[in-house]
């Protein structure tokens, strides 16, 4: 289990323990975390499980992948820290992780 | 006021296989979706991405599942109205009455929403003041590209439809391209053309920029867009473009006194109708204790909904359940002697 925290964007923070080898949008998703919809169940096929990673943890996490930054485009408020949550596979290395929420996915 | 027996909304694999389940068993149906194509989320989002839990199809593409449902439409008369989104929907007496908003109306006693995660809606830009300009001076595509004519025009996107109107509006007009990155994602030539028209004088390109704010009276004026660096430009324009893809949303549909679950619509699991009668879901839309979003789900799920249509589309009559490989009636319907 990886603590990981999501932070809404109203300020609300919310840190629970997810199964290593689930993604960080299926943590939310499974514990009913308001704020990520995975619209399309984690295919990539959509952009509302958009999340912004924190700069100290963003570079440390593993890169994006292929076509991650051609669906980010269609996010909503892409920054340059703005991941897919259901890229993001939960491991050890990511125990401590935060995240914080867009305004909203849609 | 078009009379039919079932209306279908979505017109994705699951709403095209329920057209197929009605006509079979003798009913007609007609189908609205908001996209200009048949075919839904498989021909939107991924037509070349190939897919390998269809029952009896090893594997095949988004676009290649779609053909397929089509040609098995083909014995059958169906009339799809694409591009226009059901907005309303009102009991009268027995009937459901449906309008588009282009002002189609139906009139049938059932309704089958086979609508995915919703309609397909282009995605905005984030400033709120945009939509006082949106349709007359903002736009999230071309209709009239007269219009841009000697005129400034700022295009926003790093895909193939910013880079193709980029590209065609350059011939007549001052173009602008911005995009939140510096990498594009259309196809490679077209890049290459972009690049040449900027060298040219053509096209201004601005990476790494997004959308700050919009200037102007009754009349857009100019924008001001900022580099990741916050470092911000003003730019004299007369026209904004944004193709940012296009999102999802339930639209109309949460209005309609539905029981929804975030999304979702409940529905029981032998006829998929949803709390209100004669309405009914099915495919990724519906949710029932197990659902599962498969689109052999959905095949399973339209199929029975079709047979529940039945009762109230031919109340006098008693649905009888048949094989196609045997029933000479379902033969004829399919054109087989």
């Amino acid at each position: 289990m990886t603590k990981i925290t999501y932070i809404e964007h109203n300020g609300k923070s919310h840190t629970i323990e997810v199964q290593n080898g689930l993604t960080v949008m299926e943590g939310a998703v499974q514990n009913d975390i308001p704020g990520i919809d995975a619209d399309c169940g984690g295919s990539m096929a959509c952009a509302t499980c958009h999340v912004y990673v924190k700069e100290d943890w963003f570079n440390k996490i593993p890169s994006k992948t292929e076509g991650e930054d051609d669906m980010l485009d269609q996010a909503f408020e892409p920054k340059p820290n703005s991941r897919l949550s259901c890229q993001l596979i939960v491991s050890d290395d990511l125990n401590g992780l935060i995240v914080n929420l867009p305004e909203k996915q849609v | 006021m078009i009379n039919t027996d079932a209306l279908i909304i979505g017109a994705g694999p699951t709403g095209l296989f329920t057209a197929h389940q009605l006509k079979l068993i003798g009913l007609n149906c007609e189908v609205v979706d908001n996209l200009d194509k048949i075919g839904g989320q498989c021909i939107e989002l991924y037509p070349d991405k190939p897919i390998y839990d269809i029952p009896a199809v090893p594997e095949c593409t988004g676009k290649e599942l779609t053909d397929n449902l089509i040609n098995q439409l083909k014995p059958f008369d169906i009339k799809f109205h694409l591009s226009e989104r059901v907005e309303q929907v009102k009991k009268i007496n027995d009937y459901w009455n449906v309008k588009t908003n282009k002002g189609t109306e139906f009139q049938t006693p059932n309704i089958i929403i086979a609508g995915g995660v919703g309609s397909f809606e282009p995605r905005k830009f984030i400033p709120k003041e945009c939509e006082k300009y949106e349709n007359t001076s903002i736009f999230y595509s071309v209709k009239d590209k007269s219009i841009f004519k000697g005129k400034i025009v700022s295009i926003f996107g790093g895909g193939d439809s910013a880079l193709d109107w980029a590209i065609e509006l350059s011939k007549d007009a001052k173009v602008n391209l911005i995009h939140r990155r510096d990498e594009f994602r259309g196809a490679e030539s077209t890049l290459k053309k972009v690049l040449e028209l900027q060298k040219d004088g053509k096209i201004n390109l601005y990476t790494k920029y997004q959308l700050k704010s919009v200037h102007g009276d009754n009349k857009l004026e100019a924008i001001d867009i900022i580099h990741d660096n916050k470092e911000n430009i003003n730019l004299k324009t007369d026209f904004v473009l944004g193709f940012f893809g296009l999102i999802m949303q339930l639209g109309p549909i949460a209005n309609w006194g539905l029981n929804l679950d975030r999304k979702t619509i409940s529905v029981d699991t032998e006829r998929f109708e949803t709390n209100q009668k004669g309405i009914y879901a099915v495919g990724d839309i519906c949710n029932y204790p197990g659902k599962l979003k498969l689109i052999l789900s959905g095949f399973h799920e339209g199929a029975l909904a079709a047979r529940a249509c039945f009762k109230l589309a031919r109340p006098d009559e008693k649905y009888r359940f048949e094989f196609t490989t045997t029933s000479t009636s379902l033969l004829k319907r399919l054109g087989k002697k």
